[in-house]
């Protein structure tokens, strides 16, 4: 081991500690260990497959894989890519200002950055991907995010960090041009509001005809209130306590949706249709976004995140202690024909669009850049943040994957097919799936119907769109964890898991009607400057109003689509997100070439053009198939000639408005398909001509900011090595002896100590004196 | 005894530290070591709820976005 101290003051201690570990035996049996878990548990899940099944080996063979993959992939991008300046200070050093701009803790930055990706997405996606059997999704889920998204979070993250913080639409600006630079923000937008329509249809789903979750779901409403009016007026800075009385009052609005559920005339108030939801969810939404944002917003997203880390916790102890058995055959004939229920479509491509988040997400490349690279310490900690925390989310699709495919067959299938196809009723859909040849299993309508009543809902057919299958899979797990109930537990574990997804898809609702309203605003602001100012109050509600109309009439579209809406939509939703990666890794393609290192091109490029094929494929099958469950013209013409001959009925649909609806949703979804394959692949078109020039002449002129050296240590991993440790403590010693107060955001020792030196209470009454308030 | 006893508490004060950070309930305390930093005082720095009040409001013109 060669350990050499990079200095950028000779007054201070070290700033960089460069190491080069030799192998030692107990490394090489560590890495020999981990890796033979790792095809442990692949070699179980992939070849032995068996009646009995285990969800640990599911478990092995994830979290070996994200270790390697982490100790050698994202180290190999390090080496040969982003090269990290330990001399180098980060945005968050250089315009340090209290607020967003603060050198936070690597493991906190990990915390704040992996509650900003993730969210209902890893947990839907995965659930509707089980039709095909357990293997494809587990194989996606687990490669994608080595090769393709975490690379891609790394890298956009690293990136936008030597360029000072700046977003995605920015870089694309600089990278690509204005026209690239207003087309990607463009996309952007429309992306934004399709998943915000989707995420919508997801939540309205669960919560249509479930007293139950209306309740408890409107509850969370006058208690965000409340924890809002707590934290301004009564409690200002109690964060943990403020979370904490919210999680209680959220517990009790759950199981006070058992009584709401069990008082017939209760029932009923809380008995809504799907519209009505869709219709209350806009207003929702037109609200949140214009209302302070002490008064819901703020207080909202803590909740979230504190529900985030806590359920993420709950469900890997439950799995891990339950340990359930798969129900589910490793690849169904779902796979290979495009009959199946939750979504149309072949495997390849459709696998790939409905798994995104936590295999690639190009949403988070708008977290990487412009939030999270304001709190980086130091640039050897983006592999941590970026990769790092793409590969958790990747686990939490992983559990939400264990979580279906235990249920039993039948009951996931009675779930996930669509009202036409079930016609809603027990018997409907027991009767649907012992006709159905490739569901290769048998139920009964009694069995169904018990298992609704099991979770205190009157049926559970047909409740499509991911989420209540997930939260029936948790409460199929959770119940069985010692001490959490047992079988009576079961409602309660359900409406928990709906009660999460449904706030943490609000919450993206909220934060994004109102990062959309923004967007609109400074857009409008090119022919009318005054939409630029925020404080002008009209401005503001036209931009809100329309961009709440712009999803709402998807989601509109999505809950009265007489097809079953989820199934159509949630192929636009996954399809608009990896467009969104197509656009991420374009930019990154364009500036690994433009800085010279077009050798290694290919680590964004191989997720790049992977990404392409998907995609391209599943806009050209959605435009161009002729087959009218997969493509949306198809569908279109085939509706409008069944009109224009005087039917009032074809397949499922029945009566002629049901039938105009699919003729005006075909023609909405083929439009929207068209409209972002376009933008995309003119994106790329100008990634390839910056990039063979780039090539041509050589490193081109860089946009990176200016160098500045750094001030500042701090640890590049999770754990500290024995020489970052030494070099904190000569930091430690430096401060005490030059009575400094700790940089930013650092650990306990350090901390109890700045509150021990000045008095700031961080932890105590909150009645500490401060010098302003005389 | 205290040693062990130190021992015990040390994981649950690391977790309860982890929680605060992520939660962002030092936001404050993080404000005044800033501004000591700069300034070489506490003198003059906003006071709890007043400085609470702005990083709130400041979200109101720049939204953070949260990812599906």
């Amino acid at each position: 081991m060669s350990v050499e101290f990079v200095k950028t003051d000779e007054s201070l201690p070290p700033v960089g500690v460069i190491e080069r570990p030799r192998w030692t035996p107990g490394k090489i049996v560590l890495w020999v260990a981990i890796a033979a878990v790792a095809a442990v548990g692949w070699v179980m899940v992939a070849v032995v497959r068996g009646e009995n099944l285990s969800a640990s080996w599911f478990v092995a063979a994830a979290v070996g894989s994200y270790l390697i993959a982490f100790r050698f992939y994202a180290k190999f991008i390090e080496w040969k890519i982003c090269r990290p300046d330990l001399k180098r200070a980060t945005p968050a050093e250089i315009n340090e200002n209290g607020r967003d701009f603060t050198p936070t803790d690597r493991r906190v930055v990990f915390g704040h950055h992996f509650a900003a990706i993730s969210g209902a997405g890893p947990l839907v996606g995965p659930i509707l991907a089980t039709q095909m059997g357990y293997l494809p999704g587990t194989l996606w889920i687990i490669l994608g995010v080595i090769l393709a998204g975490a690379v891609q979070d790394y890298m956009v993250l690293y990136f936008s960090t030597r360029r000072n913080g700046r977003s995605l639409g920015q870089m694309a600006r600089d990278e690509l041009g204005s026209v690239g630079g207003f087309i990607a923000s463009l996309g952007i937008l429309l992306i934004m509001i399709i998943l915000i329509a989707v995420l919508g249809v997801v939540i309205i789903n669960a919560l249509a005809e479930s007293p139950w979750g209306v309740f408890s779901i409107a509850m969370t409403i006058p208690i965000a209130v409340f924890m809002g009016i707590y934290m301004r007026y009564i409690r200002p800075g109690k964060v943990i306590e403020t979370s904490v009385i919210g999680i209680a009052l959220l517990v009790l609005a759950i199981v006070a949706g058992g009584w709401v559920n069990a008082n017939p005339a209760m029932a009923e108030m809380f008995h809504l249709s799907k519209t009505t939801l869709a219709w209350s969810l806009m207003i929702y939404g037109f609200f949140a976004a214009v209302l302070p944002v002490w008064v819901l917003l703020a207080p909202r997203d803590y909740l979230s995140t504190f529900m985030k880390i806590g359920t993420i916790v709950l469900l890997a102890v439950g799995i891990i202690i339950v340990n359930p058995t798969v129900q589910m055959p490793a690849v169904t004939p779902f796979a290979s024909n495009s009959e199946g229920p939750a979504f149309a479509g072949s495997l390849f491509p459709f696998l790939f669009i409905t798994i995104a988040c936590g295999a690639l997400s190009g949403f988070h490349a708008l977290v990487s850049s412009g939030t999270t690279p304001k709190l980086l310490e130091k640039e050897s900690q983006a592999r941590l943040v970026g990769y790092g925390g793409m590969l958790m989310e990747s686990f939490v699709a992983i559990m939400a994957l264990v979580a279906a495919i235990c249920l039993d067959k039948g009951i996931y299938f009675a779930m996930n097919a669509a009202e036409p196809l079930t016609g809603g009723t027990a018997e409907g859909a027991a009767d649907f799936i012992n006709a159905n040849p490739f569901m290769e299993t048998q139920t009964t309508a009694a069995e169904l119907a018990a298992a609704g009543e099991a979770v205190g809902e009157g049926s559970i057919v047909s409740r499509t769109g991911g989420a209540p299958t997930l939260a029936m899979g948790m409460a199929h797990i959770l119940h069985q964890v010692p001490g959490f109930g047992g079988q009576s537990a079961m409602s309660f574990w359900y409406h928990f898991a709906v009660m999460f997804e449904a706030l943490f898809i609000l919450t993206t609702i909220d934060a994004g009607t109102r990062v959309a309203r923004f967007m609109f605003s400074d857009w409008m602001g090119n022919f009318w400057p005054k939409f630029r100012d925020p404080s002008w109050n009209i401005g503001a509600w036209v931009s809100t109003i329309v961009m709440v109309g712009a999803w709402g009439s998807i989601l509109l579209m999505g809950v009265t689509d007489p097809l079953g809406g989820i199934n159509t939509l949630f192929p636009l939703f996954g399809i608009s997100n990896q467009l969104l990666a197509a656009i991420a890794l374009a930019v990154v393609f364009a500036l690994v070439c433009k800085i010279g290192k077009a050798r290694y091109a290919w680590i964004p490029g191989i997720p790049l053009a992977w990404d392409l094929a998907v995609t391209m494929t599943a806009s050209w099958q959605k435009i161009f198939s002729s087959d009218p469950k997969l493509g949306y013209w198809a569908q279109h013409s085939a509706y409008k000639q069944a009109l224009a001959a005087g039917e009032t009925s074809l397949g499922t649909t029945e009566g002629v408005d049901a039938m105009r609806a699919v003729v005006r949703n075909t023609f909405i979804q083929g439009t929207l398909s068209i409209v972002f394959a376009s933008l995309v692949l003119m994106v790329v078109v100008m990634t390839i001509a910056v990039s063979i020039k780039s090539i041509r002449t050589g490193p081109m002129e860089t946009t990176e900011a200016a160098f500045v050296p750094t001030k500042l240590f701090a640890p590049a991993g999770l754990i500290a090595t024995k020489a970052e440790r030494e070099v904190e403590a000569q930091w430690e010693e430096y401060r005490r002896e030059h009575g400094l107060a700790p940089a930013g955001a650092v650990g306990v020792s350090a901390k109890e100590k700045a509150a021990k030196d000045h008095g700031a209470s961080g932890t105590g009454s909150g009645s500490h004196a401060d010098p302003k308030e005389k | 005894m205290s040693s062990f006893a130190a021992a015990v508490a040390r994981p649950f004060k690391a977790v309860h530290w982890y929680l605060k950070e992520v939660m962002g309930e030092n936001a404050y305390v993080h404000y005044l070591e800033h501004y000591e930093r700069r300034h070489g005082t506490r003198e003059g720095a906003m006071c709890e709820r007043e400085f609470w009040r702005g990083l709130i409001d400041e979200q109101e013109t720049s939204p953070k976005a949260r990812c599906c």
